[in-house]
């Protein structure tokens, strides 16, 4: 059947319940004793499950179960590559599919099975190489049974333990033999400079299945006597539906029924467009009561008025307040974001088989934990009556962090009785997305008689997204960590800083979007920053510099990032502006170059020096950061949601625009070499662009720009 | 019924002519390799070929396709053997993935067309190809590099 979205059908056979050991300070999930599953017949023959990641067919093929959902960043390749650096197998010779949702699965540093965050990495770091080294070890102690001399006598290769008298054992060999022995708790890693495969690029593991059309994403799930369904939803924020009238809609062809859901009306039919049209020919009176005063004017004066109050301190260094009331000179601004959609190209879908007994879910998701309970309570079912099938993500960007698009995939499958396919429309996807929080700063420096900046202080406003997605995971009076990402981390060499944050909700549901408050309030601070070097009379990169003397990795990279950008050069047209950040553990700094054209700024180039630590794969270090850029870049040009009378006014490409193929500009990236551990890449870039590119058109201009996006601007 | 060409076999769909030839190559027909994006031609995810010409196969009524050749991603080879598919897995352009059948389709079209693009025919002929993740400076290498596979390849 093609509905397995990874190589092969290994794993729902072959998972099993994992415990927890305790390792290096690390929970390690692994699953050894008493539970390996044997005698699990295939292809590969008998299968050995060695731990919660790792199987091993009697014919040594190998297969690793990626916990972390692909949704381009690179986990497929990545984290493959980490237990295979320590099992000592070439990673391309591991077959790859995706894990089932299971507690060994859980991202330490998010707390649940969940990829976000650029966490996946850094959680997977030490947790998979020693995954890997126990399993190496395990398979050396079955094979020095068996030839009746000690583990530390023989050594592996390719897949095999070697004697050292030459004698071999594949894996395959040795898997079953393996799976009973004690988990080894004394594991010693390889040092970097042994590394085979971390930290050199090879090509992704995923990349022929995108070239021929074969990989399968949610939208290409196929079930045997599946059908498909559309959802009409309400046209306005929080609506709700008051009455609809169906039966023009059930006269279309292939319509097989209409079903009332918690999220709207689901048609389904015998094909996609079929649901469609019937979709379109539903009379529905939708209640819009509960948004219908809400709109960005509204919504802007709400978070000024929010503004007014102190916030929930984030940061406190010294008496920010009071050394800016003494302070010889003070510089103040505001600062205002838009709200933004995620866009995936791949519109929300999912498909679900409910049964009387159990339901199946295939879905793109980045969180299998919440799909698992959210699929659950729309079926009616124990959460572990549901099996969550992930497929790869056509984007994730963190729209899919959130579970909405999945009930009425559930209740519709329920209601119909059979596999039903539940996808939005691009106009769907734009109108009910989850938006980047809007929000609204004030920040102000303070300078001493001798010029020197002795204060900062950053007061933020906006909504909290994990109150919203994590109820209860924001106490009361608490910080949302996701709301002061790149100002609590304020890196510049000032006695007196405060950075402290309102929280205020603006009527409607705001999602984690890639680098979340870092692309906030990275535009805001690193704005801000040239802002106070010119009142200083200083060159904005001199004035950072200075500024960052004690911050070696923030120093590394603006360095590098001045140098290859020709960063104070003087070519007439050619204007530059830098920012710098620190993020997810990564450090980063950004020159984007431009030019005026018709009034408009022109972005020629942006170079980017990334201080990561360890690079896993350089290539996808270096993709993840050029994506990053670009996806920051279409924020800082054109992203904007606008709500009026509830509505949200954009739905496709045409009014929401992204960057094309002829709006690329050349994109540099420098990795600092490190031995630091890895930092997370998918994400920190975004949160650059703006603040570069706003002070490179400050520097053309003079006019600062403290909104986005640019198309709110006239620069003639 | 209609019967219409795809990858050099004949097919026999029934289905309503008005239908959009993606849902009949997606649903109908199983081909799942093409992409849905927009719906409304504006980002190239359901780039197909039409006797060799890159059409939007979301907004193209499977009626109009007549006695054309369609070519989708599944037809480019059989073996990830065609220079563009060669190319895209040597400079490791796709992220997600999900635009890139269509990305290939019409950079086919365009080497096919015009074996030694430059820049500028690159824009004119990739720009309505929308790729979330920003895969376009990739994209733009590999045209290149597929160009000269392909020669080497004739030569």
């Amino acid at each position: 059947m093609n509905a397995q979205p990874g190589r092969n059908a290994l794993s729902r056979r072959t998972f099993l319940k994992s415990g927890a050991i305790g390792i290096g300070g690390l929970v390690l999930a692994i699953d050894i004793t008493g539970c390996s599953k044997r005698g699990a017949k295939s292809a590969a023959g008998e299968i050995t499950t060695t731990n919660a990641w790792l199987s091993i067919g009697t014919d040594n093929s190998i297969h690793f179960l990626c916990d972390r959902s692909e949704m381009g960043q690179g986990v497929y390749t990545g984290l493959v590559t980490l237990l295979a650096e320590e099992l000592e197998v070439d990673p391309r010779r591991i077959g790859v599919e995706f894990a089932p949702v299971g507690a060994a699965y859980t991202n330490a540093l998010l707390g649940g099975q969940v990829t976000g965050g650029s966490t996946s990495v850094r959680d997977a770091w030490d947790k998979l190489r020693i995954a890997g080294a126990q399993a190496r070890e395990m398979l050396k102690a079955a094979a020095a049974s068996e030839w009746k001399t000690t583990a530390s006598t023989c050594r592996v290769e390719n897949g095999e333990v070697v004697s050292s008298f030459g004698k071999r054992f594949t894996y395959g060999e040795l898997a079953a033999a393996a799976a009973r022995l004690p988990v080894p708790a004394d594991i010693k890693l390889k040092d970097a400079r042994d590394f085979r495969w971390i930290g050199k690029s090879s090509t992704r593991l995923d990349t022929p299945a995108k070239v021929d059309g074969s990989a399968i994403y949610g939208i290409d799930v196929r079930l045997p006597g599946m059908l498909y369904a559309s959802l009409a939803m309400p046209p306005m924020l929080g609506g709700k539906v008051r009455s609809f009238d169906d039966a023009a809609a059930r006269a279309m062809p292939g319509v097989q029924g209409v079903v009332a859901t918690s999220t709207g009306i689901a048609v389904v039919a015998d094909s996609w467009w079929h649901a469609l049209q019937a979709r379109n020919a539903l009379k529905v009176e939708w209640d819009g009561s509960a948004s219908a005063a809400l709109n960005d004017g509204s919504i802007l004066r709400g978070l000024k008025q929010a503004a007014a109050a102190n916030g929930i301190v984030a940061r406190k260094d010294g008496d920010a307040d009071a050394a800016l009331a003494g302070a010889a000179r003070v510089v103040r601004a505001e600062y205002q974001l838009p709200m933004l959609a995620h866009a995936t190209l791949e519109p929300q879908v999912c498909t679900a088989d409910v049964r009387a007994d159990g339901c199946d879910i295939y879905v793109p998701t980045q969180t299998q934990g919440a799909a698992q309970a959210a699929a659950a309570r729309a079926a009616g079912l124990q959460p572990g009556q549901v099996n969550i099938h992930t497929t790869f993500l056509g984007g994730g960007f963190g729209r899919r962090l959130d579970v909405d698009f999945i009930p009425a995939a559930v209740e519709a499958s329920k209601a119909i009785g059979k596999p039903v396919k539940l996808l939005w429309t691009r106009e769907d996807d734009t109108t009910h997305d989850v938006y980047r929080p809007p929000a609204y700063d004030t920040v102000a420096g303070g300078f001493d008689r001798d010029g020197k900046l002795v204060a900062w202080k950053l007061h933020l406003t906006g909504p909290s997204i994990t109150a919203r997605v994590f109820p209860g995971a924001v106490p009361p009076g608490g910080v949302d960590p996701f709301s002061v990402e790149a100002a609590s981390n304020y890196p510049y060499d000032v006695p007196n800083v405060l950075v402290d944050w309102v929280p205020h909700e603006v009527g409607l549901d705001v999602g984690y979007w890639r680098s979340v408050s870092h692309a906030l309030n990275c535009f805001v601070a690193e704005s801000f920053m040239d802002e106070l070097a010119l009142a200083a009379g200083q060159d904005p990169a001199a004035f950072r510099r200075t500024l960052l003397a004690k911050q070696p990795r923030y120093l590394g990279v603006l360095e590098v990032a001045l140098r290859h950008s020709g960063y104070g050069k003087n070519e007439p047209g050619r204007f530059r502006g830098v920012a710098v950040m620190e993020g997810y553990g990564t450090y980063m700094a950004q020159v984007a170059e431009i030019s005026l054209v018709d009034g408009k700024a022109k972005v020629h180039r942006i170079v980017c020096a990334v201080d990561c630590g360890q690079a896993v794969n350089p290539t996808i270090v270096v993709a993840q950061v050029e994506s990053a850029i670009l996806f920051g870049l279409s924020a800082t040009l054109w992203g904007e949601i606008n709500v009026q009378g509830g509505r949200v006014q954009q739905s496709n490409f045409h009014d929401y625009r992204v960057v094309r193929m002829n709006e690329v500009p050349v994109i540099e990236t420098h990795l600092v070499a490190s031995d630091e551990s890895p930092g997370g890449i998918g994400e920190p870039a975004t949160a650059l662009v703006a603040p570069a590119l706003c002070n490179a058109i400050y520097a053309a201009t003079r006019r600062r720009l403290r909104s986005l996006p640019l198309t709110r601007h006239n620069l003639a | 019924m209609l019967t219409i060409n795809i990858n050099g076999s004949d097919r026999s769909v029934d289905v309503d002519p008005a239908t959009p030839l993606l849902w009949v190559l997606r649903d109908t027909i199983g081909l799942t390799g093409t992409k849905f994006g927009c719906g409304m031609a504006l980002c190239g995810a359901c780039t197909v070929h039409l006797d060799g010409q890159p059409v939007r196969a979301c907004v193209t009524p499977v009626s109009a396709v007549g006695t054309a050749k369609v070519t989708t991603i599944e037809g480019l080879s059989a073996d990830r053997s065609h220079p563009v598919q060669k190319a895209w897995i040597e400079l490791d352009v796709p992220q997600c993935g999900y635009c890139q059948s269509g990305q290939i389709m019409s950079a086919t079209a365009l080497l096919a067309a015009n074996p030694q693009p430059t820049d500028t025919d690159i824009d004119a002929a990739m720009s309505g190809n929308i790729c979330r993740c920003g895969t376009y400076q990739r994209i733009r290498a590999a045209i290149h590099r597929a160009a000269e596979l392909a020669a080497k390849e004739q030569s």
